[in-house]
């Protein structure tokens, strides 16, 4: 037997090995069987809808739960129906009524009713829960007052429940795009009955989020989550719609290397990475430009200014260091990810134009530079503070470049990690700064609410009456198209002030696995997971 | 003996304590703190969280406060990642220690053979060829073996996978990168410490006593040649666990070392202490293990 064994060991081995050459790749198994496998970057922080804030985060959430109203698999700005059958809003969109489904259930089975959505978003708003992202339903009325404590009583919230299929909100302002608002995974129901079977309103890392505990409403249910190694979550039986759902089931992912996710999409163990590093875009183009996706996204890199520090105070200066930038070399030789230059600070849409204030003038940067004192001898000397991702060094030294060469600018680049860079930023500790936004929903406001003073996200030191008065009249515009207008106007002041320097508009680069049907371009770069099909390729 | 282990035992409980005083300060003298992110928050909620983990207080009645649910086995919770800290390491030690034993393994049998047959054909091809592989073995990094033995071996052979962690053939590839390298410092260890075992006058009277060759490297030099190779293998053991962050962000392993890293990234200020409290336990455990080996192995070395 004590001989046998290690015999055994070896042979079992050899036959092992030698049986190695590659089969069926074992992503097919998956197609097969419906279940799509994705890349989802890291662990998610976890799967509690009020207390995340990350786009992992929302990836898995979105699969889980469902809002008011549901994307549309391939068009902008069209709204499904998703717990709400229907709604319609006022005139000037401050008052919205939205009548739920009357068989939607959890996943348990009990009935989802606008209770349900009642105490979500008491919930969230709770100031003892302190959400991090209460914030996106500030525009409800009362909202605010309440999250700060200010106001006691939840009632004086402008949401109500007249019966148990009927949600009214009441808000602030005028917003039309309060369907793009309840898509968010913020605006999303939570089961009241699990929730207070777990834990108190008010209280977080209740355990109701684990896979023995967790119920949901959305077109999967969680089945089984393995720490740092994957979540699977499975078709839910009790969807309303489930018979439209085309998936049995989403694997997720959490690949932190991106090397090694493309490693494992190209060994055919993926259907889509989360991402994909800059320099293999180039490399994915020419050797496998089917799976290669390169999406317009909802996003802008930029470059702050601390207007407050006294080299930068003078517009003019701050001026000619956004004109020496050429964005477009930039994209073609580091990025090559198929980006556009950014003239503003939100992205363009069909709807809205963004005001062209920013373009690469060399010559005329330099003219500014001079006439703010800077020629001759006296030299501007200045630092950038970055972070240590690969990219924003490679970056940085682009623009140290170009600012030495069109404007004889010595600039020094402060490489600092993560955490620290986002604290001496927010201490306006820092002279530039590289930077970055996604917006969170298709409207301009989600770029130029920020920019208020004493907004958080800020981190420039600017601030300007005028401009917050035109973001207050867009607020009470009734007229969208008018409203689009105003906030134009607003973008063009900020611009012209320039307390900061838009760099580019982001794209999303992805490998996507010529298997996955009916997954579209979308701005937000979310791909509602009930149109989603697998197909294994004709052989 | 025992008075050793005890006078040892106790040594390592204030090694660890020092270690997590030392964490637990530095990382909150660190910029930053765990609930800032690239989206700011309203001061009311930075402040309600700050009071939720006791943070608005001393650091003295944070760590008083800390010290009093530790002694209950409570870790507290990671105000990163929402869950408690015990929770976490949990979930991701198994797959650390699978790793660290396998590694370890793998290095005991390579190293160890390859540093005996180099000492005892001492400057001959085999000896060469093993010490030249050793000398490459412990300058590559895991970083470049990891990605080689990812897009070469297991693009290759079917039941291995680039990267993931489901069945037991998932363990290969990491754990080969793991052990090579601590298995050519074993090899070099292994043929230092032979080396120096047979040129003793005991080997020479063995010999000279006409005992077989076999016989003379089987009881009398591995016995005290391996001495070296033990104390070191105690150590690379809670090394291998601990540090297998590359390894494991490479092979997409659930391990502990990637939360050693991210912690300190994030500011997790407790899910790093405890991560810290494991690590240093087991360093220290490693070495009084090894130190009872090599007094087991030494008769001199006992008092």
């Amino acid at each position: 037997m004590s001989k046998a064994l290690p015999l055994s060991l070896f042979v079992a081995t050899a036959t092992l090995i030698l049986s190695g050459c590659k089969g069926d790749p074992p992503i097919d198994s998956y197609t097969e069987k419906k279940i799509l496998v994705l890349g989802n970057s890291t662990e998610p922080q976890g799967l509690d809808p009020q207390i995340v804030s990350g786009v992992i985060e929302s990836n898995i959430i979105s699969a889980l739960f469902e809002g008011l109203c549901v994307e549309h698999p391939s068009k902008e700005g069209v709204h499904l129906p998703g717990v709400a059958e229907s709604w319609k809003a006022n005139d000037d969109f401050t008052q919205w009524t939205f009548k739920l489904r009357k068989g939607a259930v959890w996943s348990d089975g009990m009935p989802l009713t606008a209770e349900d959505f009642l105490f979500s978003y008491q919930r969230i708003l709770h100031p003892n829960f302190g959400a991090e992202y209460a914030g996106m339903l500030y525009y409800i009325k009362g909202a605010e007052a309440y999250n700060k404590g200010q106001a006691k009583d939840f009632s004086s919230v402008g949401v109500s429940a007249p019966d148990p299929h009927t949600l009214k909100v009441q808000l602030k302002a005028s917003i039309p795009f309060l369907p793009d608002l309840t898509k968010h995974y913020t605006w999303y129901p939570i089961p009241k009955h699990i929730i207070l079977k777990h834990g108190k309103i008010d209280q977080r890392n209740t355990p109701w989020t684990e896979p023995e505990n967790i119920v949901s409403n959305g077109a999967f249910v969680m089945k089984e989550w393995r720490f740092n190694d994957y979540i699977y979550a499975e078709k839910n039986p009790r969807y309303w719609d489930h018979a439209n759902v085309k998936l049995n089931g989403i694997r997720f992912l959490p690949i932190s290397n991106q090397y090694t996710e493309a490693r494992m999409f190209f060994n055919q163990q993926l259907h889509s990475t989360y991402s994909l590093a800059p320099e293999m875009i180039e490399h994915a183009a020419n050797e496998y430009p089917e799976y290669l996706k390169q999406e317009t996204y909802l996003g802008t890199f930029f470059i702050r200014f601390n207007v407050t520090d006294p080299a930068l105070k003078d517009l003019k200066v701050r001026q000619a260091l956004a004109l020496s930038i050429d964005s477009q070399a930039i994209i073609d030789h580091i990025l090559k990810g198929g980006q556009t230059q950014a003239h503003g600070i939100v992205p363009p849409t069909d709807a809205y134009n963004t005001p062209k204030v920013v373009s690469f003038d060399p010559i005329r940067a330099k003219k500014l530079l001079e006439e703010a004192g800077y020629s001759g001898n006296k030299k501007l000397r200045i630092s950038l503070l970055s972070t240590d991702k690969e990219v924003s060094k490679r970056l940085s030294e682009a623009f140290q470049d170009m600012w030495k060469k069109h404007l004889g600018a010595e600039v020094s680049i402060e490489q600092r990690e993560w955490k620290t860079y986002l604290d001496r930023m927010g201490k306006l500790d820092y002279q530039l700064a590289l930077g970055g936004w996604i917006g969170d929903y298709p409207d301009p406001t989600t770029f130029l609410d920020m920019w208020k003073s004493g907004d958080g996200n800020n981190r420039t030191g600017w601030s300007n009456k005028d401009y917050e008065g035109l973001l207050a009249q867009a607020e009470q515009t009734k007229d969208p198209s008018e409203r689009f207008r105003v906030l134009e106007k607003a973008e063009a002041l900020f611009l012209s002030e320039m307390p900061i320097i838009p760099v580019y508009w982001y794209t999303s680069n992805y490998l996507l696995h010529t298997s996955v049907k009916g997954w579209h371009p979308l701005l937000l770069n979310n791909h509602p997971y009930k149109f989603v099909d697998l197909e294994l390729p004709a052989k | 003996m025992l008075r050793t282990i005890i006078s040892r035992l106790l040594q390592g409980i204030v090694v660890v304590f020092c270690l997590l005083l030392i964490t637990f300060v530095l990382v909150r003298l660190m910029p930053g703190d765990p609930f800032s992110g690239e989206k700011a928050h309203s001061e009311h909620i930075i402040k309600k969280n700050k009071e939720r983990f006791h943070l608005d207080k001393s650091y003295v009645e944070q760590f008083a406060v800390y010290l009093g649910r530790l002694a209950q086995g409570d870790m507290g919770d990671s105000p990163v990642k929402e869950q408690p800290v015990t929770k976490i390491i949990k979930h991701s030690f198994p797959a650390s220690l699978i790793l660290g034993i396998a590694g370890i393994t793998i290095a005991i049998l390579i190293g160890i053979p390859a540093g005996i047959l180099s000492a005892l054909r001492k400057n001959s091809y085999i000896d060469y060829g093993a010490m030249v592989i050793a000398m490459a073995g412990i300058s590559i990094p895991s970083f470049v073996i990891a990605p080689l033995l990812a897009g070469q071996v297991a693009t290759r052979v079917s039941f291995l996978k680039i990267a993931g962690w489901g069945d037991p053939f998932d363990w290969i590839l990491p754990s080969l990168t793991l052990g090579l390298g601590t298995a050519a410092y074993l090899a070099r260890i292994t043929r230092g410490g032979m080396l120096e075992v047979l040129n003793q006058d005991y080997i020479r009277t063995a010999r000279a006593k006409g005992v077989r060759p076999a016989m003379i490297v089987t009881k009398h030099a591995i016995r005290g040649g391996i001495i070296p190779a033990i104390a070191f293998v105690g150590p690379a053991f809670a090394a291998l666990i601990t540090g297998s962050f590359i390894v494991e962000t490479i092979f997409q392993v659930p391990g502990m070392g990637q939360h050693f890293v991210n912690a300190t990234k994030d500011r997790d200020y407790f899910l790093l202490p405890g991560v810290v409290i494991l690590f240093g336990t087991l360093i220290v455990f490693a070495n009084l293990v090894a130190d009872i080996v090599l007094v087991m192995l030494n008769p001199r070395l006992r008092a």
